[in-house]
């Protein structure tokens, strides 16, 4: 009787067979500030044999707006994307929560517009986080090449709760021979970014990303490893910040995209 | 000691919350007070740790959680049926039924029933609703004291202070302060910081209201229609000590507690225990039907309930805003929010708390007060995962930003709609829209700002604030695929 | 119009048009009743209120007063308060107590209150069953065993015979058919009084009994 909702995510989903082609939908976030994150998972994607299709049209699933309670125009953007992907192939975002928003909130914000809704059900039963597409249907097994390193793993709240991926992004670590991933203290906090809410309520954010940052640093991993560049951006800088002001030189936590990691540790990317 | 004594301290000092315009201070003084910082994030910890214990089988959790909230769902959608079939019950039973609109009419009934007793003592056990009314500071204004029994409430009333958790009222006190706290305000204790003793202490204070206590007062967890049956979850027996020693037992609760059917208490009392405070079960479920009948030695010889709108039937009339009464108070969402976690209680400045509170207050406070409560919060979706009832948190706190946001207009779903209106802000979201939703313009802004992003501001607001400024890449991932192709 | 009258209408005005289908909880309890064993119920009913600090004893249905009696020496208890017009209470009156004074209790509570609060060390009620899923005695007062026997008195003594203990609380509703007439006052025990509201210690005796001690009359063969 209720609608698709975040939690619902994580019932067991059924996954295609590997697909001849994909497309890639970037989110603005990788477009404009972590573009090598959609080039090394576009680059993991092609390796495997799958043809990746970008449209160039894209721009951004509406989130932003939707999550601050502006739905008229997170409305706007997200029509503005259902035109982009007209054959029945999957859609990969290689971030949580522009994926959650596609797979469970569309249809809601659709919701007075039958026909609208129709197309965003249909978009949403077929769009994928990168780790899940990876894993489920990829079946990603590559030899690991890097040197032993440990590394801690971040899932944003969105890829946790909404799409399920917690335990995929640790399986796909897993894989990686060389490869050990040290489990933080409070791992499935909130690390503070929240969108809007990093910038509205910046003290509490600020609390909460430092006791993120402090504790991926306690299990001495060298860095943090993600699938969402807008919890990277936030852990990473604030970070960054931490050590501008100890006088640091070196990133005393610096943070990748779980495709980057990925594509560098299996000879891809150098 | 005197009722009059017990809360002298809250006389002095106003009781009445602070408006929640003042939340940012508040926050920002919370947040950088270490002591409440580790203290809270102890507290959760543990609390987490203890509901996490209760749930080793997952599928059970679900399959239960499945179950409470279609049992919410389904008495709400029968709410004025049942709120009239339970006071058909509760009539016939010999209890008497009010009704209130605000919190102004139901003190004013509560004092009305203390002043035909004379009352000079009521009781109390623990209410979230009766902190909702300010009912103790109503009845102090009209010279009736008003004891705190539940030991956090007692606790909390001691300091002059509110309730910082529903579940655990004093969470936010050390055994420290409150050993002070009993030896400067309860006469003949010395400074104990023995839990044991300090519990005994409150014990034996106590014990002698109850007894000569005129009126007890109680709030309800399940009302039953069927039956007329009022439902009390706790631990201590001081709920069972107000509603069963002095002669009069006033409960009071919010309209939204009713259930159809006896039986449906049983999966919603498993899963409020277990979520709330980790407890299997609570040490006592009581069951009251009705006040002491003939041949009956003991029991209230009256009893009354008191139902309380105060918000709720705005939040009833939207389909959306309606699961928000759904709730049955347990409190796992604040124990649960890395928010609340780091604040506490007492800066949202409402009675309610937490993500529970976010959602509940703006309907009893209007969003005039309240308008900027649904944006603390990243929607990290903790809250709405642990929620025994299944209440959609997340989505419900972006529909209030969306009521608080928006500009105002006729019909409004709640009073205060359109209080957080910002033309400046509606009109960036507005061209962020017109950006957003046509491609070319998207690509002819990321463009610049990508080729321009050395003028990427180095203050960004809360960003920079304790991090490095955010600057776009020097080339976008479109234009690295059209590279390479 | 009466507050009441404007509530309900506004309720009504706000109501979904279509009711919601009742909610269906056997398939939730069905299988948590179990098959389990009277013997194996037992155990599970003991083993949950033990760990909520209660303290039980297995017994018989002849040999339980004998057993309170000897509990009450060992306790130290001087005067203990019971019913009298119940079966449970007419075995009390006959039993072999030695420095305690059973109690009858007579009257209404009004002229017996100073010495309940201050003067009586333990209460004995009978339960009317138990739940075995968490540890739970399911006491009903009555007319002979008042609400505040088994509230104000240090200690409690509780008597249940194994035969009533059912498997969930659920399960308890349906057998006894409860919505068919409910008591004034029912109540679940589970375990003494106690709180954490103080840094989360857990201390035990915040207002009600400090104990609670249960005597199981467990039937004749009926593995212990």
């Amino acid at each position: 009787m209720s609608s698709p909702s975040p939690g619902a995510g994580q019932a067991a989903r059924a996954y295609p067979a590997r697909p001849a082609a994909v497309y890639f939908y970037a989110t603005c976030l990788v477009d404009m500030f972590v573009p090598e994150a959609g080039m090394d998972a576009i680059t993991l994607l092609e390796r495997e044999g799958i043809r990746v299709i970008f449209p160039d049209n894209q721009t951004c699933c509406g989130q932003p707006a939707f999550t601050s309670g502006f739905p008229d125009e997170a409305r706007e953007v997200a029509a503005s994307q259902l035109d982009l992907f007209p054959e029945d192939y999957p859609i990969v975002v290689p971030s949580g929560s522009c994926a959650g928003m596609i797979r469970w909130h569309w249809e809601k914000i659709f919701a007075d517009d039958p026909a609208r809704k129709a197309r965003a059900a249909a978009i949403a039963a077929r769009t994928f986080e990168f780790a899940e597409f990876l894993l489920h249907v990829v079946g990603f097994q590559r030899k690991d090449e890097g040197a032993p390193v440990t590394v801690a793993l971040h899932t944003s709240c969105s890829a946790r709760r909404e799409m399920g991926t917690l335990l995929m992004g640790r399986e796909l670590l897993a894989r990686l021979g060389n490869v050990k991933l040290a489990i933080h203290d409070h791992e499935s906090e909130c690390c503070g970014f929240g969108g809007s809410f990093s910038l509205k309520h910046p003290d509490i954010s600020t609390a909460m990303v430092s006791d993120k940052v402090a504790s991926l640093k306690a299990t001495g991993a060298r860095q943090v490893v993600t699938a969402d560049c807008g919890c990277m951006l936030n852990i990473t800088k604030r970070a960054a910040r931490e050590d501008i002001d100890a006088g640091r030189a070196t990133a005393s936590l610096p943070g990748e995209h779980l495709a980057t990691f990925l594509l560098k540790r299996t000879g891809g990317r150098k | 000691m005197s009722a009059q004594t017990a809360h002298g301290s809250s006389t002095e000092k106003p009781i009445a919350f602070v408006s929640a315009q003042a939340l940012r201070e508040r926050m920002h003084t919370a947040v950088n007070d270490p002591h409440l910082r580790s203290s809270f994030r102890g507290a959760m910890d543990f609390l987490m740790a203890k509901r996490a214990a209760q749930f080793p089988d997952e599928s059970e959790l679900a399959s239960l959680r499945s179950l409470s909230e279609g049992i919410r769902q389904y008495s709400l959608a029968r709410l004025p049926d049942l709120l009239e079939q339970l006071e058909a019950s509760l009539t016939k039973n010999g209890v008497q039924v009010h009704w209130a609109e605000t919190p102004a009419e139901a003190n004013a009934i509560m004092l009305g029933i203390a002043q035909r007793h004379q009352a000079k003592l009521i009781v109390k056990g623990k209410s979230m609703v009766s902190e909702e009314i300010e009912f103790n500071h109503a009845m102090e204004a009209a010279g009736v004291g008003a004891l705190e029994s539940d030991m956090g409430e007692y606790i909390v009333q001691l300091a002059g202070e509110k309730p910082s958790h529903i579940i655990m009222p004093a969470i936010h006190q050390t055994k420290q302060q409150i050993a002070k706290l009993f030896a400067e305000h309860i006469p003949g204790v010395e400074y104990t910081d023995n839990v044991d003793a300090l519990i005994q202490i409150g014990r034996r204070v106590l014990r002698e209201k109850f007894e000569i206590a005129d009126i007890g007062l109680s709030g309800v967890n399940f009302a039953v229609a069927e039956t007329g049956t009022l439902c009390l979850v706790e631990n201590e027996g001081n709920g069972r000590m107000c509603t069963t020693v002095p002669k009069v037992h006033i409960a009071v609760t919010g309209i939204e507690k009713v259930v159809e059917k006896l039986e449906h208490v049983a999966p919603l009392f498993s899963i409020l225990t277990r979520s709330a405070t980790g407890q299997a079960v609570s040490t006592y479920f009581n069951m009251i039907s009705g006040p002491r009948k003939p041949g009956e030695k003991d029991g209230p010889e009256e009893v009354h309930l008191v139902l309380l709108d105060n918000g709720r039937t705005q939040a009833y009339a939207d389909e959306q805003l309606r699961k928000t009464l759904q709730c049955i108070r347990c409190g796992a969402c604040m124990n649960h929010c890395p928010v609340y976690t780091r604040i506490g209680g007492h800066a949202y400045g409402t009675t309610y708390p937490g993500p529970i509170g976010k959602i509940v207050s703006p309907h009893m406070m209007g969003l005039e007060e309240t308008h900027l409560l649904p944006t603390v919060s990243s929607l990290c979706g903790a809250c709405g995962e642990v929620c025994p009832v299944k209440i959609p948190i997340p989505e419900l706190l972006i529909r209030l930003r969306e009521e608080a946001q928006s500009e105002p207009h006729a019909n409004p779903a709640m009073v205060g709609q359109g209080a957080g209106y910002n033309k400046l802000a509606s009109f960036g979201w507005r061209m962020w829209a017109r950006v957003y939703g046509r491609p070319g313009s998207y690509r002819a802004f990321s463009w610049l700002a990508t080729r321009f992003r050395m003028f990427s501001p180095s203050k960004q607001g809360g960003w920079t604030a304790a991090r490095t400024p955010l600057t776009p890449a020097p080339r976008r991932l479109r234009d690295m695929v059209k590279d390479r192709r | 119009m009466s507050a009441r009258d404007r509530i309900l209408a506004k309720l009504r005005a706000g109501q979904p048009a279509q009711p919601l289908p009742a909610p269906v909880l056997g398939e939730h309890f069905g299988p948590r009743a179990g098959t389990d064993s009277p013997a194996q119920r037992l155990a599970r009913f003991r083993a949950g209120i033990e760990s909520f600090h209660a303290e039980v004893h297995i017994t018989s249905e002849a040999g339980w007063p004998e057993l309170l009696a000897s509990l009450c020496a060992d306790k130290k208890i001087a005067t203990l308060l019971y019913g009298a017009d119940t079966h449970a209470g007419r075995r009390i009156a006959d039993a072999p107590f030695a420095g305690t004074t059973p109690r009858a209790w007579a009257g209404p509570v009004e002229g017996l209150k100073a010495d309940l609060f201050h003067r009586i060390d333990a209460g004995f009620t009978q339960t009317r069953g138990a739940i075995a899923e968490t540890g739970t005695l399911i006491v009903w007062p009555s007319e002979a065993e008042p609400r505040t026997l088994s509230l104000v008195p240090p200690i409690h003594f509780a008597l249940l015979d194994a035969r009533h203990i059912h498997p969930t609380f659920f399960d308890a509703i349906h057998a006894e058919n409860w919505p068919a007439g409910m008591p004034t006052n029912a109540l679940l025990i589970s375990g003494p009084s106690k709180t954490a509201d103080i840094q989360q210690t857990l201390a035990y005796g915040a207002h009600g009994p400090k104990e609670l001690i249960v005597l199981v009359i467990n039937a004749e063969g009926e593995p212990q």
